[in-house]
């Protein structure tokens, strides 16, 4: 008797998650952003920042024209970060084509190039920078060594060759950084909007009223609703991963079956943002500026973006509240650091947490809804 | 326990904030029958409904379906219980075969039985050429039909249905009505709410509804032979004028326009009503043919809900019922 009431329950969430996930599949424009969002966000976010960092447009002055000169610039030119688009004959035309945007970067190597090169204490030759653009002047700065003082206006100065090999590709970090931490920013994007969309729809188009009356559970209809997002959920995290991996070459160091755990959990925490909202939005709009209210500060205040350490205090205890806050350290730790999920149990139970109360609360709502 | 009413409701009330949408009303439905609510707009029908089902709980009373209490045997009921919602409310972006396969596997139907099943329902409700068409570019009657083949697919042993023609031309509606006909001779007890009289008439039973109370209750015929006013027809071509005159009667409920003919409903008290109507419209020189006729399902209505009203009369404001 019991086993045939669980078999009629297994029946039924198993039918409205079948449906659920047809739909997903039938409405064209959901479908495409399960993978869309993904694909364009990776490359928007992984190729903006490359791009700025690599390439980085640059002009030369050599008056010194020897074989060494010209292997720094074949060197500098190899680390990616700077191409030399153009050659100058003079320092203050560098400066003045750096004035005018045309180039960000320049790079003069005087006439005594060589006898400096000898010389301990003294740099061989010189990089100018556009100090306007933070992130070029620190890449560029990345070339040489940590000594270099910035001069007010735009220009740095570097001691030369030997600091900008060991400085090789700085760039690749940041990329390394945010693919990772990007899985993050998309399953709060998308999880959250499809979950509160999906059951406010069917609350507007009158299909939860005729759902209600029938022999299906609150439970039932909850969890065969959300089932099918988590499998969305898991395919855009592959997603992520293969093309970080394939465009970006970003290193999973750490163990895959702790970052889809971890991926599983943070999953699961938006989901149940997302069914909270849908108890409060009336129309499928609402539910969408919900979500992207929601959306902002996870972006802003996760460490994603800025680093967590320089925030004040009020807003590292809001982020403290944020699931992606607790995704990204998890994150960042297995793929780029190879730390195991059981290392980092605070993380995990900030997100269980998060998972539970906004289940609680859901389901409370949730049950005033019916009435 | 199968032998005792379908519905039986006592002092089921429902207020939402401060107003009382549904105000102590008592049902008995007896099993196999069709069982009407005729009422405006906001007279409390769906809500009724909706507290039947277990959608809403009531504020007070109680209510018992199919020899169960909804409040406390919620998932039983539904078991045996199919509901059509006043809009059309299955998934328009599935097809007619997949909306069925959802609600078959929800309800629980016998595996080896709902392909059979969902086919003779198809058949019945002339959808079978429909069954991998998507819901959503169903025409309106077929839309309705496909609503009621859902609602009907577990054999449920009672179904409430609400408005469910309120979207429908009068071809589908006749349709529609002779498959309620067959499925209340399969034994179902239909619990349907409208707004027509004449959907109204062919109910077993019936139930006026206004501002939340049941305000008529019976068999339609007998409702139109016990009706508590005298109907006169009266037949002028000066129509506003003689509604003015008929407004200065004291005894006169309501008067409703029918082309150039007019029903008044006039007090019982009134000993001879043909009488009096001609005399009011001789003294304001209105030329017209009296006659005391029989009241109509519309009579019985306007009767029921007019009444307290007088005041609003002189307008017309409670003849618009037919529509």
């Amino acid at each position: 008797m019991i086993s045939g009431a669980l078999l009629q329950s297994w029946r039924r969430l198993h039918a409205i998650a079948a449906k659920e996930f047809r739909q997903l599949t039938r409405d064209r424009l959901t479908f495409g952003m399960v993978v869309g969002i993904p694909l364009i966000q990776i490359l928007i976010f992984g190729y903006s920042i490359n791009f700025d960092v690599r390439n980085i447009s640059a002009g030369v002055v050599d008056y010194a024209n020897t074989t060494a000169s010209r292997a720094l610039i074949a060197d500098l030119q190899a680390t990616q970060a700077i191409r030399v688009t153009e050659y100058l004959r003079s320092p203050a035309e560098l400066e003045a084509r750096i004035g005018s945007g045309a180039i960000s970067a320049g790079i003069y190597i005087p006439p005594d190039f060589e006898r400096r090169r000898q010389e301990q204490g003294r740099s061989a030759a010189q990089i100018l920078v556009d100090g306007s653009e933070p992130s070029i002047e620190g890449v560029v700065r990345g070339l040489n060594s940590v000594e270099s003082t910035p001069r007010a206006g735009q220009s740095t100065r570097g001691p030369g060759l030997i600091e900008v090999r060991t400085l090789y590709n700085p760039e690749r970090r940041t990329a390394v950084q945010i693919v990772p931490a990007l899985i993050g920013v998309i399953l709060t994007m998308t999880m959250v909007v499809f979950t509160a969309v999906a059951i406010v729809r069917e609350r507007e188009r009158g299909n939860l009223e005729l759902l209600i009356t029938t022999p299906v559970s609150s439970a039932e209809l909850m969890i065969g609703k959300l089932l099918p997002y988590v499998l969305v959920g898991l395919i855009q995290t592959t997603i992520v991963l293969l093309v970080g991996k394939w465009l970006f070459d970003v290193p999973i160091v750490g163990s895959l079956l702790d970052l889809y755990l971890a991926a599983g959990i943070f999953i699961a925490a938006n989901l149940m943002l997302g069914l909270l909202i849908s108890t409060l939005a009336q129309t499928q709009f609402q539910a969408i500026q919900m979500s992207l209210f929601t959306l902002l500060p996870s972006i802003l205040l996760s460490g994603f973006m800025f680093p967590f350490d320089g925030m004040p205090r009020a807003a590292q205890l809001i982020a403290q509240v944020i699931p992606l806050t607790h995704f990204v350290e998890l994150v960042r730790g297995i793929v780029l650091r190879g730390a195991p999920l059981a290392s980092m149990p605070w993380a995990v139970g900030k997100l269980g947490i998060f998972f539970a109360v906004a289940l609680a609360l859901a389901a409370l709502r949730f049950r005033k809804r019916l009435d | 326990m199968n032998g005792g009413p379908a519905i039986i409701a006592r002092g089921l009330t429902r207020q939402f904030g401060r107003l009382t949408a549904v105000d102590h009303i008592d049902l008995t439905i007896p099993r196999a029958e069709i069982y009407g609510f005729l009422g405006p707009n906001g007279s409390g029908k769906s809500t009724t409904i909706r507290m039947l089902c277990g959608l809403l709980r009531p504020t007070a009373g109680s209510v018992e379906v199919l020899g169960m209490d909804v409040a406390h045997e919620a998932e039983k009921v539904r078991a045996k219980l199919g509901y059509m919602t006043q809009r059309f409310s299955l998934w328009e972006d599935l097809s007619v075969r997949e909306n069925l396969e959802f609600m078959a596997e929800v309800y629980g139907v016998d595996r080896a039985q709902r392909t059979q099943r969902i086919r003779a329902r198809l058949e019945e409700f002339h959808l079978l050429d429909r069954l991998e068409q998507r819901a959503g570019t169903l025409s309106g009657g077929q839309k309705q039909r496909l609503a009621l083949a859902a609602a009907s697919l577990h054999e449920p042993e009672l179904l409430l249905l609400d408005e469910p023609t309120s979207a429908v031309d009068p071809q589908s509606r006749r349709d529609f009505w002779e498959s309620l006909f067959r499925l209340v001779g399969q034994g179902t007890t239909i619990l349907v709410s409208t707004h027509y009289m004449d959907e109204a008439e062919r109910c077993h039973r019936l139930a006026i509804l206004d501002e939340g109370r049941i305000v008529a209750e019976g068999q339609p015929k007998t409702l139109m032979a016990e009706i508590d006013a005298a109907v006169v027809e009266i037949e002028t071509e000066a129509t506003e004028a003689a509604r003015a005159a008929l407004g200065q009667i004291p005894e006169v409920v309501s008067i409703a326009q029918l082309g150039t003919r007019l029903h008044a409903l006039l007090e019982r008290s009134v000993a001879d009503p043909e009488r009096r109507v001609k005399d009011a419209l001789a003294q304001a020189h209105v030329a017209a043919a009296v006659e005391h006729t029989s009241a109509s399902l519309e009579d019985v209505f306007v009767a029921a809900t007019g009444g307290g009203r007088r005041d609003q009369l002189p307008d017309g404001a409670r003849t618009d019922n037919r529509t």
